[in-house]
Protein backbone atom coordinates (compact mmCIF):
# COMPACT_ATOMS: atom_id res chain seq x y z
CA UNK A 1 0.00 0.00 0.00
CA UNK A 2 1.47 3.28 -0.97
CA UNK A 3 0.67 6.58 0.55
CA UNK A 4 1.06 9.79 -1.06
CA UNK A 5 1.45 13.01 1.42
CA UNK A 6 2.02 16.70 0.04
CA UNK A 7 4.02 18.59 2.36
CA UNK A 8 6.31 21.51 2.08
CA UNK A 9 9.63 21.72 4.31
CA UNK A 10 11.98 24.64 3.88
CA UNK A 11 14.41 23.08 6.62
CA UNK A 12 15.90 20.22 5.41
CA UNK A 13 16.57 19.22 8.99
CA UNK A 14 12.83 19.16 10.27
CA UNK A 15 12.20 17.06 6.95
CA UNK A 16 14.66 14.66 8.12
CA UNK A 17 13.21 14.25 11.59
CA UNK A 18 9.58 14.38 10.20
CA UNK A 19 11.11 11.50 7.64
CA UNK A 20 12.00 9.16 10.74
CA UNK A 21 8.87 9.85 12.50
CA UNK A 22 7.07 8.61 9.77
CA UNK A 23 9.42 5.38 9.12
CA UNK A 24 8.93 4.88 13.06
CA UNK A 25 5.47 4.63 12.62
CA UNK A 26 6.02 2.61 9.78
CA UNK A 27 5.78 4.63 6.98
CA UNK A 28 9.22 4.48 4.63
CA UNK A 29 9.88 7.19 2.22
CA UNK A 30 10.44 5.53 -1.10
CA UNK A 31 10.30 8.58 -3.88
CA UNK A 32 10.02 12.08 -3.60
CA UNK A 33 9.52 14.79 -5.83
CA UNK A 34 8.54 18.55 -5.37
CA UNK A 35 6.71 18.28 -1.95
CA UNK A 36 5.42 15.22 -2.96
CA UNK A 37 6.52 12.25 -0.50
CA UNK A 38 5.42 8.42 -1.73
CA UNK A 39 5.66 6.27 1.43
CA UNK A 40 5.23 2.72 1.83
CA UNK A 41 4.12 0.26 5.07
CA UNK A 42 6.85 -1.44 6.17
CA UNK A 43 7.95 -2.65 9.66
CA UNK A 44 7.30 0.46 12.17
CA UNK A 45 11.34 1.43 12.75
CA UNK A 46 12.99 -0.48 9.75
CA UNK A 47 14.63 2.11 8.50
CA UNK A 48 16.58 5.06 9.45
CA UNK A 49 16.64 8.28 6.79
CA UNK A 50 19.14 11.17 5.97
CA UNK A 51 19.45 13.59 4.30
CA UNK A 52 22.28 14.83 2.35
CA UNK A 53 22.98 17.31 0.01
CA UNK A 54 25.71 16.77 -2.36
CA UNK A 55 28.41 19.01 -4.22
CA UNK A 56 27.56 18.36 -7.86
CA UNK A 57 24.28 17.29 -9.37
CA UNK A 58 22.80 13.73 -8.94
CA UNK A 59 23.93 12.51 -12.28
CA UNK A 60 27.50 14.04 -12.99
CA UNK A 61 30.35 11.75 -12.36
CA UNK A 62 31.86 12.78 -9.22
CA UNK A 63 28.45 12.08 -7.79
CA UNK A 64 27.45 8.61 -9.32
CA UNK A 65 30.78 7.11 -7.68
CA UNK A 66 30.07 8.86 -4.53
CA UNK A 67 26.27 7.20 -4.19
CA UNK A 68 27.41 3.90 -5.57
CA UNK A 69 29.93 4.32 -2.51
CA UNK A 70 27.14 4.11 -0.17
CA UNK A 71 24.85 1.91 -2.11
CA UNK A 72 28.14 -0.43 -1.42
CA UNK A 73 28.10 0.16 2.46
CA UNK A 74 24.19 -1.02 2.95
CA UNK A 75 23.17 2.67 2.10
CA UNK A 76 20.12 3.12 -0.20
CA UNK A 77 19.44 6.44 -2.68
CA UNK A 78 15.54 6.62 -2.45
CA UNK A 79 15.22 9.72 -4.29
CA UNK A 80 17.38 12.62 -5.71
CA UNK A 81 15.82 15.99 -5.78
CA UNK A 82 18.07 19.13 -7.36
CA UNK A 83 22.05 18.10 -5.27
CA UNK A 84 19.86 16.95 -2.20
CA UNK A 85 19.19 13.27 -1.76
CA UNK A 86 17.36 11.40 0.39
CA UNK A 87 19.29 8.57 1.85
CA UNK A 88 18.27 5.06 4.37
CA UNK A 89 19.60 2.43 5.64
CA UNK A 90 18.06 -1.04 7.39
CA UNK A 91 17.95 0.10 11.41
CA UNK A 92 18.80 -3.68 12.50
CA UNK A 93 22.27 -2.54 10.66
CA UNK A 94 23.18 -0.07 13.64
CA UNK A 95 23.35 3.75 13.81
CA UNK A 96 23.29 5.65 10.71
CA UNK A 97 24.93 8.68 10.16
CA UNK A 98 26.34 9.97 6.62
CA UNK A 99 29.19 11.94 8.47
CA UNK A 100 30.98 10.87 11.30
CA UNK A 101 32.99 13.31 12.57
CA UNK A 102 33.12 17.23 12.96
CA UNK A 103 35.84 18.32 9.70
CA UNK A 104 33.04 16.25 7.38
CA UNK A 105 29.99 17.75 9.07
CA UNK A 106 31.40 21.37 8.63
CA UNK A 107 31.92 20.48 5.13
CA UNK A 108 28.53 19.20 4.76
CA UNK A 109 26.31 22.34 6.36
CA UNK A 110 29.24 24.62 4.79
CA UNK A 111 27.29 22.96 1.68
CA UNK A 112 23.93 23.86 2.63
CA UNK A 113 24.66 27.48 3.81
CA UNK A 114 26.12 27.75 0.41
CA UNK A 115 22.99 26.77 -1.37
CA UNK A 116 20.72 28.89 0.90
CA UNK A 117 22.81 31.80 0.19
CA UNK A 118 22.42 31.78 -3.75
CA UNK A 119 18.72 31.35 -2.84
CA UNK A 120 18.86 34.32 -1.04
CA UNK A 121 21.25 36.26 -3.32
CA UNK A 122 18.38 35.87 -6.24
CA UNK A 123 15.83 36.80 -4.13
CA UNK A 124 17.85 40.14 -3.75
CA UNK A 125 18.26 40.42 -7.11
CA UNK A 126 14.33 39.72 -7.61
CA UNK A 127 14.19 42.92 -5.08
CA UNK A 128 16.46 45.39 -7.05
CA UNK A 129 14.85 44.43 -10.33
CA UNK A 130 11.52 45.29 -9.05
CA UNK A 131 11.88 48.40 -7.14
CA UNK A 132 14.23 49.16 -10.10
CA UNK A 133 11.47 49.01 -12.46
CA UNK A 134 9.17 51.41 -9.66
CA UNK A 135 11.48 53.89 -9.66
CA UNK A 136 12.06 53.90 -13.40
CA UNK A 137 7.99 54.24 -13.48
CA UNK A 138 7.88 56.57 -11.16
CA UNK A 139 10.05 59.17 -12.45
CA UNK A 140 8.68 58.97 -15.68
CA UNK A 141 4.91 58.11 -16.00
CA UNK A 142 4.27 57.53 -13.08
CA UNK A 143 1.11 54.54 -14.31
CA UNK A 144 -0.14 53.15 -11.23
CA UNK A 145 1.09 49.46 -12.33
CA UNK A 146 3.85 50.96 -10.68
CA UNK A 147 2.56 49.38 -7.41
CA UNK A 148 2.47 46.08 -8.79
CA UNK A 149 6.75 46.23 -8.82
CA UNK A 150 6.71 48.03 -5.83
CA UNK A 151 4.84 45.42 -4.14
CA UNK A 152 6.69 42.47 -5.82
CA UNK A 153 9.61 43.92 -4.51
CA UNK A 154 8.29 44.17 -1.16
CA UNK A 155 7.15 40.22 -0.92
CA UNK A 156 10.61 39.20 -2.66
CA UNK A 157 12.12 41.42 0.79
CA UNK A 158 10.38 39.94 3.01
CA UNK A 159 10.56 36.51 1.76
CA UNK A 160 14.38 37.04 1.68
CA UNK A 161 14.90 38.14 5.30
CA UNK A 162 12.51 34.71 6.30
CA UNK A 163 14.41 32.83 4.45
CA UNK A 164 17.69 34.46 6.49
CA UNK A 165 16.19 33.65 9.63
CA UNK A 166 15.18 30.66 9.20
CA UNK A 167 17.65 28.90 7.34
CA UNK A 168 20.72 31.13 6.96
CA UNK A 169 21.15 32.05 10.58
CA UNK A 170 20.52 28.55 11.82
CA UNK A 171 23.15 26.77 9.68
CA UNK A 172 25.46 29.45 10.53
CA UNK A 173 25.14 29.28 14.06
CA UNK A 174 25.13 25.19 13.85
CA UNK A 175 28.45 25.78 11.97
CA UNK A 176 30.17 28.02 14.90
CA UNK A 177 28.99 25.17 17.52
CA UNK A 178 30.42 22.72 15.80
CA UNK A 179 33.87 24.28 15.30
CA UNK A 180 33.90 25.12 18.81
CA UNK A 181 33.01 21.91 19.12
CA UNK A 182 36.34 20.66 16.54
CA UNK A 183 38.48 22.29 19.34
CA UNK A 184 38.32 19.34 21.99
CA UNK A 185 37.05 16.41 19.79
CA UNK A 186 37.92 15.33 16.55
CA UNK B 1 63.66 12.34 13.49
CA UNK B 2 60.77 11.08 10.44
CA UNK B 3 59.58 14.12 8.81
CA UNK B 4 55.89 12.96 9.64
CA UNK B 5 56.13 12.78 13.47
CA UNK B 6 56.89 16.18 13.24
CA UNK B 7 52.71 16.78 12.01
CA UNK B 8 49.89 16.72 14.34
CA UNK B 9 48.53 13.02 15.10
CA UNK B 10 46.32 10.65 12.57
CA UNK B 11 42.12 11.50 13.29
CA UNK B 12 40.88 8.08 15.12
CA UNK B 13 39.11 7.51 11.55
CA UNK B 14 42.10 7.58 9.88
CA UNK B 15 44.09 5.80 12.30
CA UNK B 16 41.41 2.99 12.04
CA UNK B 17 40.97 3.16 8.20
CA UNK B 18 44.90 2.54 7.67
CA UNK B 19 45.19 -0.04 10.23
CA UNK B 20 42.05 -2.30 8.23
CA UNK B 21 43.99 -1.70 5.12
CA UNK B 22 46.57 -3.90 6.23
CA UNK B 23 44.96 -6.08 3.73
CA UNK B 24 42.93 -5.71 0.64
CA UNK B 25 39.12 -4.58 1.48
CA UNK B 26 36.54 -2.59 0.42
CA UNK B 27 34.66 0.27 2.21
CA UNK B 28 32.24 -1.83 3.69
CA UNK B 29 34.82 -3.93 5.41
CA UNK B 30 36.56 -0.63 6.68
CA UNK B 31 33.61 0.44 8.66
CA UNK B 32 32.45 -3.37 9.75
CA UNK B 33 36.50 -3.73 10.60
CA UNK B 34 36.56 -0.80 12.27
CA UNK B 35 33.18 -1.26 14.49
CA UNK B 36 34.80 -4.63 15.67
CA UNK B 37 38.13 -3.37 16.71
CA UNK B 38 36.48 -0.54 19.04
CA UNK B 39 33.25 -2.88 19.65
CA UNK B 40 30.94 -0.14 18.32
CA UNK B 41 32.79 2.69 19.50
CA UNK B 42 33.86 4.27 15.87
CA UNK B 43 30.82 4.15 13.65
CA UNK B 44 32.17 5.24 10.03
CA UNK B 45 30.04 7.50 8.32
CA UNK B 46 29.86 6.47 4.83
CA UNK B 47 30.18 10.22 3.77
CA UNK B 48 33.20 10.47 6.09
CA UNK B 49 35.26 7.43 4.88
CA UNK B 50 34.26 8.17 1.42
CA UNK B 51 36.16 11.57 1.19
CA UNK B 52 39.07 10.01 4.04
CA UNK B 53 39.48 7.49 1.42
CA UNK B 54 39.80 10.02 -1.22
CA UNK B 55 42.55 11.90 0.86
CA UNK B 56 44.47 8.84 1.49
CA UNK B 57 44.26 7.93 -2.03
CA UNK B 58 46.13 11.36 -3.12
CA UNK B 59 48.78 11.02 -0.60
CA UNK B 60 49.54 7.63 -1.65
CA UNK B 61 48.97 6.26 1.81
CA UNK B 62 46.48 3.49 0.33
CA UNK B 63 46.34 2.63 -2.87
CA UNK B 64 43.77 0.56 -5.40
CA UNK B 65 43.54 -3.21 -5.34
CA UNK B 66 43.44 -5.11 -8.00
CA UNK B 67 41.36 -8.51 -6.42
CA UNK B 68 41.35 -11.56 -8.95
CA UNK B 69 37.59 -12.23 -8.74
CA UNK B 70 35.53 -9.77 -10.05
CA UNK B 71 34.02 -8.50 -7.25
CA UNK B 72 32.01 -4.80 -8.19
CA UNK B 73 33.12 -2.97 -4.98
CA UNK B 74 36.37 -1.20 -5.01
CA UNK B 75 39.51 -2.26 -3.15
CA UNK B 76 42.00 -0.76 -1.05
CA UNK B 77 45.61 -1.87 -0.08
CA UNK B 78 47.95 0.51 2.48
CA UNK B 79 50.92 1.32 1.02
CA UNK B 80 54.81 1.08 2.38
CA UNK B 81 54.28 5.01 3.09
CA UNK B 82 50.96 4.53 5.01
CA UNK B 83 52.42 2.10 7.46
CA UNK B 84 55.34 4.33 8.15
CA UNK B 85 52.06 6.79 9.24
CA UNK B 86 50.78 4.17 11.65
CA UNK B 87 54.29 3.47 12.69
CA UNK B 88 54.76 7.15 13.62
CA UNK B 89 51.26 7.29 15.13
CA UNK B 90 51.80 4.20 17.71
CA UNK B 91 54.91 5.88 18.76
CA UNK B 92 52.73 8.90 19.70
CA UNK B 93 50.34 7.14 21.31
CA UNK B 94 52.55 5.29 23.41
CA UNK B 95 54.24 8.38 24.57
CA UNK B 96 50.63 9.82 25.05
CA UNK B 97 49.47 6.80 27.00
CA UNK B 98 53.00 6.74 29.14
CA UNK B 99 52.57 10.73 30.15
CA UNK B 100 48.84 10.17 31.11
CA UNK B 101 49.79 6.86 33.13
CA UNK B 102 52.59 8.86 34.89
CA UNK B 103 50.72 11.52 36.11
CA UNK B 104 47.39 9.84 36.75
CA UNK B 105 49.45 7.33 38.45
CA UNK B 106 47.19 4.83 37.14
CA UNK B 107 46.63 2.26 34.29
CA UNK B 108 43.93 0.76 32.77
CA UNK B 109 42.49 -1.65 35.55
Amino acid sequence: MKKIIKKAFWNPEKEQTWLNEMAAKGLALSDYSFWRYVFEETDPGEYIYRIDLLEQDPRHPESEVFLKFLEDSGVSVVATYFKWVYLRKKAADGPFEVYSDVESRIRMYRRILQFWTSLLAMMMVAVLVNLGVFIAKFMTTGTPDMWISFAGGCFCGIVGVVLFITLVQPVRKQIKKTQREAIVFE
Amino acid sequence: MPESSERGSLTEAVFYILLALYEPLHGYGIMQKTGEWSRGRVILGAGTLYGAINTLLDKNWIQAYKSEDDSRKKEYVITDLGKRQVEDELLRLEERLQNGRMVTGGGAS
